[in-house]
């Protein structure tokens, strides 16, 4: 690298200078990135190969599948139910009403400025995740919340009596409804922006009505996208631990909570099959997101 | 048209309702520690309790020390993508993706198995090294967002034309580097930094695993053992988030002003 | 009573008057451009016949009946739009379908209807493939086989060819037109390109700041353009400003040189100014028979086309255009040469400002 050398203007011209360095350090070329890619090595690849290897192996360090078989005890899939129950659920219920939302703010011919106010506060919104998210739906909807509070003196209704829970499977996917539906705002808004106006002006020359438009040209040019959030939106909740910890703790035994545990104190009495269950957990996440990136490059293909 | 809008304004109040009543009654809550009356007193005993001060201290330091490695990481790194070796971005920027496919907690639980006592690099083995374990990780975390904000920032000034004008006017690269990319990319550091800093103050999983005193385990104590401190926590951590990203927002739009001007 | 009658269209957003008093009167199997520069309204107007926007005031009737109260979809209009509009999601024949569908006709008479319109527009096998997979022209003739599957009353096109290229441009408007002669169905066709308006159009309505200024046929708006825009939109123009002599008699000064217009407009006082311009294959270089107006000239800059050699002369103290054919024995003349031009007082247009 040639640093702090002033070339001389007239014997050198623009397309010569980039090439000679180049041929000159082409080895110090990649010095540049070496230390990215030493710290992703340590830090992110290597410690992800081991945990995918450490599933294939016994304590002696013979392969087997011997992990993953154990996998099929009750708890453990019960635990993967559980947690694909929830991250099913609230990608549904986020795809629905992130699309609700963002249609309204978009295009429903509300204020122009609601619409900057949403996209803004979603990108913070979905970054309230974890812990202080947690808290928040206990102080408003737990047993002394202001939400319970409020309808049991104001409006005579006490949902607790009605068997609502919020430490429950029910309670923690409203909590993680909080940063589902705000990342499915961001993330189709531009895919929404993307419906042009001329296609519904077009339908409805030849006839068609609102309904028919978006069943028939907007809903089918969405579903890539739809659908590509939804997995998206999935392997986001599958993956959400500190939520789950603040608010329901030990109590509902999603599969990141087992394998916490495990990793803690080996509960499971055998630290191959924590191996066992992270990957898994590799596996589904690494499966949604994969449906994720080949959705939006398909959707991307058709709206030029 | 009418009915859709009709239908607009609902969805938009059910979405006002469901957001914002959260964080209404976080807040209130946070302040019915005394009895019978509203007062802050939640919120002394927060920041008077000598383990927040010790967490939130150990959290804010550790955010730095995350942010400073994240930016000498990451910045000569996408510079060098873009204007050297265009060949491997696909490469660089799927690695900045797969913090987002691999739950921390997988990579946390890989981290203990790596780099305990019987391996070759013990980090576990002490509280420093513990300490620096961690610091990579939160780097990692912030990875995606670090480098997405910086190679923005790099795109948008078109690099490449920029270095070679000023080479052809005759500037050795500390010139390029030290007066024309660095503070065009400012704006960018500062939003992947405060971005780095929301995500670290309130992280768990990796500080728990690691047994660090760290910001997020002690909320997560804090919500085992006390009523009222929680909320008023959650007050705090949402705060800071909303700050961070204010400040975000502020920088963005002055150096649009700034770009528009030149 | 006419097939399509707009009378006193007026539409004003928030404070803006876009179109002010329009009033147009169409044929049944007319052929209608609205041409005007960006701004002037033609598009709003064309919006507004097929009901994407309200008109603030007047009305706009097809075939005697008001339809300004009537949503789009029940206007029975085709429309044609510059960003061609085809829904990606389906394929070219499932686009020209859409009409039929919506309405509900039978699938052997849509899939009939769809193969003779794919004829019609020349891509008979196209009917499999999606829009991603066309280019810009054949993606605008799907746009418009669309549009006709319907049989609508009226056809709008607004500005179908400016994304082209230029000589796709040329040779999908002779299709248009063809293809509207052949349906006979009524027609307005919006853009900002005269040459494509005065080539396939039965009329023109030259539009600027909202107002029509001129409408009839094309030669009529070409050679006797009532308003200085008109004139200077539609083709070039050669400005001179004379002073009147003789206002009885229609006699100016033109650069010291006295002429006798056909028509001269009442009221003006000897000595006024009055402004004059003349199309540029009007004037002659050197002098012609018949033409009465003999200028002394300085060539500025020459121009050889081939067939056309673009001569660019000061003459009276403004630069004149004009072209000449080429004649295999007489080279162009060179610049800075003195040279005398002509033209006819018949061929000066009278400006009303």
């Amino acid at each position: 690298m040639i640093a702090g050398s002033k070339q001389p203007m007239a014997a050198t011209t623009v397309r010569d200078l980039p090439r000679r360095r180049l041929g000159a350090s082409l080895p110090l070329t990649w010095l540049g990135v070496a230390p990215f890619l030493l710290f992703a090595l340590l830090f992110l690849i290597l410690p992800t190969i081991q945990i995918v290897l450490g599933a294939f192996r016994t304590p002696d360090g013979s392969v087997t599948l011997a992990n993953l078989q154990g996998l099929a005890v009750p708890n453990i899939l019960n635990a993967t139910w559980l947690s694909m129950k929830i991250s099913l659920l609230t990608a549904l219920l986020g795809c629905v009403a992130g699309l609700a939302l963002a249609a309204a703010v978009t295009r429903g011919g509300l204020p122009p400025w609601l619409r900057d106010a949403t996209l803004t506060f979603s990108g913070v919104a979905s970054n309230f995740a974890g812990v202080p998210l947690a808290f928040a739906f206990i102080a408003t909807l737990g047993r002394l919340g202001l939400m319970t509070v409020v309808l049991r003196d104001w409006f005579g209704v006490n949902i607790y009596a009605t068997g609502f829970n919020l430490i429950s499977f029910t309670g923690l996917a409203l909590t993680y409804l909080y940063f589902q539906i705000p990342l499915m705002v961001l993330i189709i808004t531009p895919a929404l922006d993307g419906l042009k106006r001329e296609w519904r002006e077009a339908a409805e020359c030849l006839g068609a009505s609102g309904g028919q438009y978006w069943r028939m040209v907007a809903l089918p040019v969405l579903w890539p996208s739809l659908l590509g959030t939804f997995a998206l939106l999935f392997a986001n909740a599958f993956g959400a631990v500190a939520t789950a910890m603040a608010l329901t703790g030990p109590s509902l035994s999603i599969m990141p909570i087992i394998l916490f545990a495990q990793i803690r104190g080996d509960v499971l009495q055998d630290p191959h099959l924590g191996y066992a269950l992270a990957f898994s957990m590799i596996v589904i996440t690494g499966i949604a997101n994969f449906i994720y990136i080949m959705l939006r490059s398909r959707a991307e293909r058709w709206v030029k | 048209m009418k009915a859709a809008k009709i239908w607009s304004w609902f969805a938009f109040g059910l979405a006002v309702i469901y957001f914002f009543v959260p964080l209404i009654g976080t807040f209130e809550f946070s302040l019915r520690a005394r009895r019978g009356v509203y007062s802050f007193d939640a919120y002394r005993s927060v920041l008077g309790d000598p383990q927040f001060v010790a967490t939130f201290t150990y959290s804010v330091v550790l955010a730095l020390f995350t942010i400073v490695f994240g930016v000498l990481i990451v910045t000569p790194t996408a510079f060098w993508v873009r204007l050297k070796l265009p060949q491997i971005r696909p490469m660089v920027e799927f690695i900045t993706l797969l913090p987002l496919v691999i739950p921390p907690i997988i990579i946390v639980f890989g981290y203990i198995r790596l780099y305990n006592t019987a391996s070759y690099l013990p980090l576990t083995g002490s509280a420093f090294g513990t300490n620096i374990l961690l610091m990579f990780g939160y780097a990692t975390l912030a990875l995606p967002y670090m480098y997405r904000a910086v190679d923005t920032g790099l795109r948008t000034i078109d690099i490449r034309t920029l270095t070679e004008a000023a080479q052809s006017l005759g500037a050795g690269w500390t010139t390029v580097i030290g007066r024309l990319i660095l503070p065009n990319v400012l704006v960018a550091i500062l939003s992947g930094a405060f971005l780095t800093f929301a995500i670290v103050i309130g992280e768990y999983v990796l500080a728990a695993l690691l047994n660090r005193p760290a910001f997020g385990p002690y909320m997560v104590w804090m919500g085992g053992n006390r009523a009222y401190e929680p909320a008023a926590l959650a007050v705090i951590a949402f705060s800071i988030t909303w700050a961070c990203m204010a400040v975000i927002q502020l920088a963005t739009r002055l150096s649009k002003h700034t770009r528009a001007q030149r | 009573m006419q097939f399509l009658e707009i009378r006193n269209l007026e539409k004003s957003f928030r404070t803006t008057r876009v179109v002010k008093d329009f009033s147009l009167d169409i044929e049944k199997g007319e052929f209608v451009s609205l041409l005007g520069p960006s701004g002037c309204g033609k598009t709003t107007v064309l919006r507004m016949v097929a009901g994407f926007e309200t008109p603030s005031s007047g009305a706009i009737r097809i075939e005697g009946a008001d339809v300004v109260a009537q949503r789009p979809s029940q206007r029975k209009i085709g429309m044609v739009f510059q960003a061609y509009a085809l829904f990606p999601n389906l394929t070219v024949a499932q686009n020209v379908a859409f009409g039929l569908k919506i309405a509900g006709v039978q699938r052997e008479k849509s899939d009939a209807r769809v193969a003779e319109m794919l004829k019609l527009i020349g891509l008979p096998d196209f009917g499999k493939r999606y829009p991603f997979q066309l280019s810009g022209g054949q993606q605008q003739r799907v746009a418009l086989a669309r549009a006709l599957a319907v049989r609508p009353r009226v056809l709008l096109l607004d500005e179908p060819l400016s994304a082209l290229d230029a000589k796709i441009r040329v040779s999908l408007r002779a299709e248009i037109r063809e293809i509207q002669k052949e349906l006979g169905i009524t027609t307005i066709f919006v853009t900002h390109d005269q040459e494509e308006a005065l080539s396939i159009s039965d009329r023109v309505v030259v539009m600027n700041g909202g107002i029509a200024e001129q409408v009839g046929v094309p030669h009529e708006v070409y050679n006797r353009p009532t308003t200085r825009f008109v004139a200077n939109f539609v083709g070039t123009l050669n400005n001179f400003t004379a002073t009147v002599e003789d206002p009885e008699r229609g006699i100016v000064s033109l650069g010291g040189v006295n002429a006798a217009l056909p028509r001269l407009d009442g009221g003006r006082a000897r000595g006024s100014e009055v402004g004059l311009a003349i199309r540029p294959e009007s004037v002659h270089l050197g002098r012609n028979p018949g033409c009465d107006v003999v200028l002394p000239a300085t060539i500025e800059s020459v121009h050889f086309l081939g067939s056309v050699i673009r001569v660019k002369a000061k003459a009276a103290g403004v630069f004149v255009s004009l072209d000449t054919f080429n004649r295999t024995d007489v080279p162009p003349p060179p610049n800075g040469s003195a040279a005398e031009i002509s033209f006819s007082a018949r061929d000066l247009i009278v400006l009303r400002d």
